[in-house]
């Protein structure tokens, strides 16, 4: 069993707190402080995105910071780097377009991810029909190589998805971009629930996610609840990193609070 | 009837699965429609009466004369309603969107070309329309932003990234993404998600299909050489793909920009290596870590870091060959063709001439080539007139 699987089997919350930030945004150093500041609200498993040139999954929060980042010269080794600091205290899970993994060469990208001690590799733009011996190269490498499913996914693409899932499944909440949204699709349960009656593959929602409530409705219904634009926002708005930190380890807190049993 | 996903090892569906349902729904709808009767009628109807099909395959007596004597033929796509060769494609694919019971129809543009033709195509079947563009090719091509509104398309203008057409095409992705339930997303290029690239070919393709029965008509046998300029490669591919089982030599030209070692430069083939984007695998211009170059080239259209799978797989065959002629050479071929011909060819198009033109010593007399004029320039006469220093 996986490291992410016995974390989600094991758990003693409803769902895990599962947040998301660019690798190397603001900078490398700020990153760092960014991940810090999720451990301290509660993280269960750190999300840690790649930047990319073109990021066609993510909507302009995301795409501010990965273009920050770019413009600093972080490439996939800086985060890779990053990474490997935090992989011991959390399972951290890559978020990664796979461009920049075709282009490192897929068995020494994920050489090197196992080396940084990944958990698991979200590829945005890689559904299972294009993975090939990739699903597999991961897992020999004890990562789990994330699937997504979205809401348009029809119940036999579910079944070939969930056939091939291992860690957890990503459940996309809406039919869009990464980014705060005010209100989760009204139809997100029914889909968490047509996604849950076909795996046993534990479920994370993540696109949309903007507050507790929201989380305390996708607890009811999955495993884990990811969060990323709405707490990059949190960073690019604030005038200071400190002040930023401060808001983003409360908000997690207050998230947190509402997963617990 | 199934649509390829694959041209040898490249293509493929590189995109975020919620837009997978939509890229079936589109296979099958396609494979069902192309050869339906009703669809092609319709088709064939609008090619001819809207369009103007077929263009011309036009005798260049003058330009023939700076080709060693070489027959030299323009395929005159410039002569198509709204300029250009994009209509073929988009008349197709909106009556494919129709069909589907699409409400809504979204389109990137580089130059604007394809953004008119899409709002053209949307205007006449009363679709609503939206057309993203690079904020930098707004201001290229600001007579096209004013075309497209007239036509009452919304052109939204998008700033990340580049701000050129690798912007506008990932734009038109999170939009398709979001909408679509009641949208499709219009193509402009060989380019994109199967089955994106093979629907594109089969509606480009009656540019060679038409110049192959042209020239036979003209001069009862087979061309020597055909050229067609290479950014996405939609109109290279449309030509070519009559010929590819003919001893025929053909030709792509890619953009070089300032030079292919100025690294300012759209030569995707040239220069570039193995990569995935906008959901296909072909070659790109990017870093050692994967990260999507910029492009260069004077013109907007060729102003691209990839370049369609199926390009990929005839240059790796060898069954195409691919060069590529600098923003000076190709604006010397602007100029000379508006001279010698009277035509002002798009700048694109320009690039295909400029070839020819570069390779003159190695023409014969006799020789038959054929040039794929893919666009009329009067919406680069601005730009180039700068460039040559006609105009402040």
């Amino acid at each position: 069993m996986s490291r992410l699987e016995k974390l989600f089997r094991d758990r003693r919350k409803k769902a895990l707190l599962m947040p998301y930030t660019t690798g190397g945004y603001p900078d490398i150093d700020g990153c760092q402080r960014i991940l810090e500041a999720f451990i301290g609200g509660g993280a269960d498993v750190v999300e840690l995105g790649v930047p990319f040139s073109d990021p066609l999954a993510d909507g302009p929060v995301v795409q501010a910071s990965t273009q920050q980042a770019l413009a600093q010269g972080v490439t996939s080794d800086d985060v890779l780097e990053l990474a490997s600091r935090f992989s011991g205290r959390v399972p951290v899970v890559l978020l990664v377009y796979y461009n920049c993994v075709f282009a490192y060469g897929v068995e020494r990208f994920l050489d090197a991810a196992a080396e940084a001690g990944i958990a698991g590799i979200v590829v945005p733009d890689l559904p299972v029909d294009e993975a090939g011996d990739y699903l597999e190269s991961c897992r020999a490498r004890g990562i789990d190589p994330i699937l997504l499913v979205a809401p348009t996914s029809l119940d036999e693409r579910i079944d070939l998805i969930a056939a091939n899932a291992s860690g957890f499944i990503y459940c996309v909440a809406v039919a869009g971009v990464t980014g705060a949204r005010a209100s989760l699709d009204d139809q997100l349960p029914q889909f968490l629930g047509r996604v849950r009656k076909r795996t046993d593959v534990p479920l994370a929602v993540g696109f949309g996610v903007s507050g507790p409530e929201q989380a305390a409705v996708i607890a009811e219904h999955a495993d884990g609840v990811i969060i990323g634009s709405k707490l990059i926002g949190l960073v690019s708005e604030a005038g200071d990193l400190d002040a930023a930190l401060g808001s983003v380890k409360t908000f997690l807190q207050d998230v947190n609070e509402v997963l617990m049993k | 009837m199934t649509v390829p996903s694959r041209f040898g090892e490249y293509g493929g569906r590189y995109i975020p699965e919620t837009v997978i349902p939509a890229l079936d729904e589109l296979a099958e709808a396609y494979g069902r429609l192309k050869n339906d009767g009703d669809f092609r009628r319709e088709l064939d109807g609008l090619l001819h009466a809207y369009v103007g099909r077929p263009t011309p395959l036009y005798h260049a007596r003058r330009l023939s004369r700076e080709l060693g004597g070489a027959r030299v033929y323009l395929k005159r796509e410039d002569l198509c309603h709204t300029g250009a060769h994009e209509l073929n494609n988009t008349l197709g694919q909106i009556l494919l969107a129709v069909r589907m019971g699409k409400t809504r129809v979204i389109a990137e543009t580089g130059a604007g070309q394809h953004g008119v033709a899409t709002a053209t195509a949307a205007a006449l079947m009363g679709v609503p329309c939206v057309v993203y563009m690079g904020e930098e090719d707004v201001r290229r091509q600001e007579l096209n932003v004013v075309r497209m509104q007239l036509l009452g398309a919304e052109v939204v203008t998008v700033g990340s990234g580049s701000r050129t057409l690798k912007d506008a095409i990932n734009e038109a992705i999170r939009d398709w993404v979001t909408n679509v339930a009641n949208t499709h997303y219009i193509i402009g290029s060989v380019v994109g998600p199967a089955p994106y690239p093979a629907i594109v070919r089969d509606f480009q393709r009656v540019i060679g299909d038409e110049a192959r029965r042209q020239v036979m008509e003209a001069e009862e046998r087979l061309p020597h050489e055909v050229i067609a300029c290479v950014g996405g490669g939609s109109n290279s591919i449309g030509i070519f793909t009559a010929f590819l089982d003919d001893d025929v030599r053909l030709v792509g030209v890619e953009a070089a920009g300032e030079g292919l070692d100025s690294g300012r430069h759209g030569a995707s083939l040239g220069r570039g290596s193995r990569g995935v984007l906008h959901g296909s695998l072909s070659y790109l211009l990017q870093d050692d870590f994967g990260q999507v170059q910029e492009a260069h080239s004077i013109s907007a259209g060729l102003d691209y870091p990839g370049v369609g799978p199926e390009h990929a797989y005839l240059h790796d065959s060898g069954r195409v060959e691919y060069d590529a002629v600098t923003d000076d050479e190709a604006l010397e071929a602007f100029s000379l063709l508006s001279k010698l011909e009277g035509i002002i060819p798009a700048l694109e198009s320009a690039h295909a001439v400029a070839y020819a033109l570069k390779n003159r010593d190695r023409y014969r007399e006799g020789d038959i080539v054929i040039i794929n004029l893919s666009g009329r320039g009067d919406k680069d006469v601005h730009q180039a007139a700068r460039a040559m220093g006609l105009l402040k």
